[in-house]
């Protein structure tokens, strides 16, 4: 028989205002194997440790039922305590009477009386726990980084720094993702590429980081400290070892057709081509659905034009695989798709443009080499409406429900530097609020309407129609209560931005959850922002929730502080909570295995002796360092050979018992 | 039905003689003439006692659990739904192949002694069987009947006459493969109100004495240590006259051999209270073949058992609430 | 019935799976999102932990209705359990509806560690399902009685 105590914890007023602590306390006493009861203010603190500590000395308590806030906040906290003084720390197990009872009823009896019997279920719990030790499991000291923009290169640089080796895998064939298509960063309006492209050039040369450009995670298994990823590079029919990067190719090419993705498709592009000056690797790549050689088997200029002989058109996919011990998911974001937008006109119209490709025209490496033109007639526009919260904030089902965050600020940045170059053109910026939450984030924004005479109109736009080679915006002022009409050149839209659509699909590869938007789930919003709830996966940047680039470095670099601390340690403790099988029960079947997710169980001949009757059998064998303890095999096996410790058949019965008793 | 009982004797006779098994199992008349029992036989002269005939219903793969571990190779005759049952204690390793030797043996359907007896063959003393119609030998006087209306329910709904796993057949007539609806009876309960299944049910489980034989016969039932034996199980529990326990175990018993019941219809046949049990188990069947697709267990023996198995694009288990109802 | 449902309150077991519906249920509290106290939850590491023969003893022992809840299906922790749970929970709901019991006192729902409100939503609508439903009757009625002449 167990000797069990039970410590209520009042929580201050969160629980102790809507249970009667005492009364739970009293009905503790009446339960099978407790020998005592008591209620603190708070049993999270030193001293309601202490008290939980020196009972357990003086009673000789085997077991302990904490009744508090839920197990994912204070479990640890309160079996480290145990395991302090002695008892086995998987002797502990937490009743949660805050988020699941005291926060959520009003009425102190009903409240009361349903801790009691959540009490109760862990009482019976406890009565049949049994001592588990935790067993140990190498680190493999070297972090994937997935996605190669600003976030993937902060937190590698970061982590390499440490000292740890780490791989980037990119999917395009450069790193530099969304920042390197910016023209200038708000609020100091520095220049993106210059400050972006020293960290692609330091990540590029650092000893310890290894890029892997045009390249894709295909399939990771493992667990916290040993994961094992298999990365396809994908063919770039250009040997990285032999090209210089010189670009020859790119200008022999005949094939120019092709849109330029660095440009957001407002130029073209041979069909063997660099990204962009600055790419990291500095590598050509061969689109195959722009290629003549690949679409008539004819052309080949590229190979003769190459001295270094590096175009292989041979080149077939690699696979690689490789150990990591941590994972950091950096695979950012990408402009809402505009086509359930007609009232915009974005597909109509060529001069209804997003804030992204103004970027790009207002770019000297872009298509118009800096000099702000209209798309359709490559004039200069004199009147630009911005249209703010494009698909942001919306209640539609083409419309994403949050706030894109950047919008404000990028919208007040374009207004400002486009009044500077070009004062004779007016610009207009429709908005529903302007949000500047952020260091020198206001200063910008009064000074693009105070020093720049940007106006900004409180509303929200209409319809944009085309009307005599200009742009009709049909609006309404919210503050002046009245419809506005203006004839603009160029409309710019603020379109909403959501999560990279590979964002799902990697989730979904490491376990690991989304919300309904598909951001990347932190562990907790407040306390654990950059860890993921799947142990050893990390979220850097806009995968986890929209933000600026301050923030992601931020971010990005948190992540690496918490990859660093777990590649600095050489062994991780395992979960013991796994499964395990009855030798004499096992039917060696293989249910089990069939569905066990990581291939922890196998099947050896072995001898038992049952009951004296000496036998060689066909068993389930668990490898409890591989095993992740979901309990999946428990269920498929008919004999109940197959349990899992800390939640057995028995443990769980006995707690739905103690509820519907 | 005779020529083959003959030809499967002699065939055995001739094996154990090379060598080349050591020991036969089928079928020796048992305590009356009309309840055929499995039985080992070790030798020639023992063979003399083997019998194969209409009333050879008894499944024998069960047996070979333990008889393949023995010594040396078994013979095993299996009709055509036996060998699914067989095929499926491979793909759970619960037999060890390489020690059994098999002969498909043809089978015509096997005969139902209680419908018989309810049709005039009381004091039965023994049967002909010409294929279309059954003499029954009595006491007083022979009864004439049509085979097919006096066959056990697992023959009327017959899987087929394909032997799916064998190592030689012993095939005199070959059987005409008739269309049988298997999932007449489980449709039939289906299309009641849940009140009238429920009363159905109830009605029929409450006349369970558990006497454990669906258990002990079930060729899918062949845990070591059922869990209803096992005190450590929590579960464990005797016939007791007023709880759920029997509704308890028979689901449970159902849901442990789906995807895994080859629908011999042993459960049914030995059930001294006459539960259709095999209605139990042919929801599974007919539930898992319309949500996952067509499965036959014991078809072979390497397919994923559906319980084992998934599609991301699975129906959802509120399906069941959405085909309408009380919900 | 409708008299008697007033005061009736129903025992309802939530199986929860760790890292996703009981995350979601802890989200609910936090957000002090009300649903009945009929709802007692048990943390189970998986919902593919959860075995039928737990839901039928909860039945056994006496509640009213049993849910089920885990993560999305694609989002598992574990990658598949719920896959897993999905066909298990199928089958067994379908073949307790063969049965006669009563399909709403059965329910698995997926709800995500950041579904507070909808945890809450989905228990305040299977409690008032099962309570409309009333006591559970039928289940604990469907054992060995002395054998009336019904349905034979």
């Amino acid at each position: 028989m167990q000797k069990i105590g039970v410590f209520i914890c009042w929580c201050g007023s969160n629980i102790a205002a809507t249970v009667d602590v005492k009364k739970v306390a009293e009905a503790a006493l009446r339960e099978p194997g407790v020998v005592f009861s008591a209620d603190y203010q708070y049993m999270c603190s030193e001293s309601g440790q202490r008290l939980m500590k020196d009972t357990i000395k003086e009673k000789g308590l085997t077991g302990v039922v904490v009744c508090s806030c839920s197990p994912r906040m204070h479990e640890a906290t309160f079996r480290k305590a145990a395991e302090s003084c002695g008892l086995n720390p998987y002797m502990v197990e937490i009743a949660n009477i805050r988020e699941h009872c005291s926060w959520i009823h009003k009425d102190i009896e009903e409240a009361t009386e349903k801790a009691v019997i959540l009490m109760r279920a862990a009482v019976a719990k406890v009565n049949l726990n049994q001592s588990l030790t935790a067993g140990k499991s190498d680190v493999v000291k070297r972090a994937l980084v997935i996605g190669g923009g600003i976030a993937g290169i902060q937190t590698a640089l970061d982590i390499a720094e440490a000292g740890y080796e780490v791989d980037i895998v990119e999917k395009k064939p450069t790193i530099g993702g969304k920042m390197a298509e910016l023209d200038k960063t708000f609020p100091t309006l520095d220049c993106s590429a210059c400050i972006l492209t020293p960290k692609m050039v330091d990540a590029a040369a650092h000893e310890k980081i290894k890029i892997y450009a045009y390249s894709e995670v295909e399939k990771v298994s493992g667990f916290v400290g040993n994961f094992t990823a298999t990365i396809r590079k994908k063919a770039r029919y250009v040997n990285e070892n032999l090209c210089t990067g010189c670009g020859l190719c790119t200008e022999k090419c005949p094939s120019r057709k092709a849109p330029n993705e660095f440009n957001e498709g407002l130029n073209t592009r041979s069909a063997i081509y660099i990204p962009f000056a600055q790419a990291v690797p500095k590598l050509a790549v061969i689109d195959p659905a722009a290629c003549i050689h690949f679409k008539t088997g004819k052309c080949g200029l590229c190979e003769k034009t190459c001295d270094a002989k590096a175009i292989d058109y041979n080149q077939k996919d690699e696979l690689i695989e490789r150990r990591y011990g941590a994972i950091v998911v950096a695979t950012g974001f990408n402009v809402i798709k505009l086509d359930n937008f007609e009232e915009y006109g974005y597909a109509a119209n060529p001069d209804v443009i997003t804030s992204l490709e103004l970027e790009r025209l207002m770019n000297a490496a872009g298509p118009t080499g800096g000099t702000l033109l209209r798309p359709s007639d490559k004039t200069h526009p004199k009147k630009i409406v911005f249209v703010q919260c494009v698909g942001s904030r919306g209640q539609r089902p083409c419309d994403k429900p949050y706030c894109s965050k950047i919008c404000c600020m990028y919208t007040a940045k374009h207004s400002m530097l486009i009044r500077e170059k070009y004062p004779d053109t007016e610009v207009y910026v429709f908005y529903i609020d302007v949000r500047t939450p952020g260091k020198n984030f206001e200063e910008f924004y009064r000074r693009a309407v105070e020093q720049y005479g940007v106006h900004y109109i409180k509303g929200q736009v209409g319809k944009v129609a085309e009307n005599e080679g200009k742009l009709r915006v049909y609006g309404s002022d919210l503050l002046l209560n009245e419809q506005v009409v203006i004839d603009a050149d160029l409309v710019v839209l603020a379109a909403a931005i959501e999560p990279d659509e590979s964002a799902k699909k990697i989730a979904t590869m490491l376990t690991t959850s989304i919300d309904t938007n598909n951001f990347l789930t932190e562990a907790h919003p407040k306390l654990r922002p950059v860890e993921s709830a799947t142990a050893g996966i990390f979220l850097s940047g806009v995968c986890q929730g929209p933000k600026d680039i301050p923030e992601t470095v931020a971010q990005a670099s948190a992540a690496a502080v918490k990859v660093v601390g777990l590649l600095a340690k050489d062994q991780i403790t395992c979960n013991p909570c796994v499964a395990r099988s009855d030798e004499l029960l096992c039917n060696g079947c293989s249910a089990c295995e069939k569905v066990c997710p990581y291939g922890a169980i196998s099947y050896m001949d072995k001898e038992v002796n049952d009951h004296g009757k000496r036998e060689v059998r066909r068993l389930a064998y668990v490898n409890e360092a591989v095993c992740q303890g979901c309990g999946a095999c428990t269920v498929a096996c008919p004999s109940g050979a197959m349990d899992l410790k800390g939640f057995t058949n028995k443990q769980i019965m006995a707690e739905v018992d103690a509820i519907c008793r | 039905m005779q020529k083959v009982a003959e030809i499967a004797q002699k065939r055995a006779i001739q094996l154990l003689n090379q060598g080349a098994v050591n020991r036969v199992l089928g079928w020796k008349k048992g305590e009356f003439p009309y309840d055929e029992t499995p039985a080992v036989f070790a030798s020639a002269d023992e063979l003399k006692d083997f019998v194969y005939d209409s009333f050879s219903s008894p499944n024998l793969s069960k047996y070979l659990i333990e008889e393949s571990r023995k010594e040396g190779k078994v013979l095993a005759f299996l009709k055509p739904c036996d060998t699914y049952s067989f095929n499926q204690l491979i793909k759970e390793h619960r037999v060890n192949r390489e020690n059994v030797y098999i002969i498909g043996i043809e089978c015509g359907g096997m005969i139902d002694v209680v419908t018989l007896k309810n049709r005039g063959a009381v004091g039965l003393t023994g049967a002909d069987d010409d294929g279309e119609n059954i003499t029954a030998h009595t006491l007083y006087g022979d009864v004439k009947v049509r085979k097919e209306e006096v066959l056990l329910e697992k023959c009327q709904a017959c899987k087929g006459k394909k032997h799916v796993i064998y190592d030689e057949l012993i095939i005199v007539n070959p059987q005409d493969e008739k269309p049988r609806d298997r999932f007449a009876g489980v449709e039939a309960i289906e299309a009641m109100t849940p009140q009238e299944r429920f009363d159905f049910w109830r009605a029929q489980l409450s006349k369970c004495i558990r006497c454990n034989a669906c258990r002990n016969i079930c060729p899918a039932c062949s845990c070591l240590q059922c869990v209803f034996d096992n005190p450590k199980s929590g579960v464990a529990s005797k016939a007791s006259p007023d709880t759920f326990e029997e509704q308890l175990y028979h689901i449970i018993r159902a849901f442990h051999v789906a995807g895994r019941c080859t629908d011999c219809g042993e459960c049914s046949r030995v059930c001294p209270q006459d539960i259709p049990l095999h209605l139990l188990n042919r929801k599974f069947i007919k539930d898992m073949s319309a949500f996952y697709g067509e499965y036959k267990a014991g078809e072979d023996s390497e397919t994923r058992p559906p319980l084992v198995d998934f599609s991301k694009d699975d129906v959802e288990p509120c399906i069941i609430s959405d085909k309408g109802g009380d919900r | 019935m409708s008299v008697e449902n007033k005061e009736f309150k129903p025992t309802i077991v939530a199986f929860c799976c760790n890292w996703c519906s009981y995350a979601g249920a802890d989200l609910a509290g936090s957000g002090r999102m009300q649903y009945p106290a009929d709802v007692k939850i048990i943390r189970v590491p998986c919902s593919c932990r959860v075995n039928p023969m737990f839901i039928l003893r909860a039945f056994q022992r006496g509640a009213d209705g049993v849910i089920l809840c885990g993560c999305h299906p694609g989002d598992c922790h574990y990658s598949t359990g719920n896959y897993y749970t999905r066909r298990r929970m199928t089958m067994l709901f379908d073949f307790l509806d063969y049965l006669g019991i009563e399909r709403g006192r059965t329910r698995v729902e997926w709800v995500s560690a950041a579904e507070g409100a909808r945890f809450a939503s989905v228990m305040n609508d299977f409690v008032k399902k099962v309570r409309d439903l009333g006591p559970n009757r039928k289940i604990t009625d469907l054992r060995c009685k002395p054998v009336e002449k019904e349905g034979e």
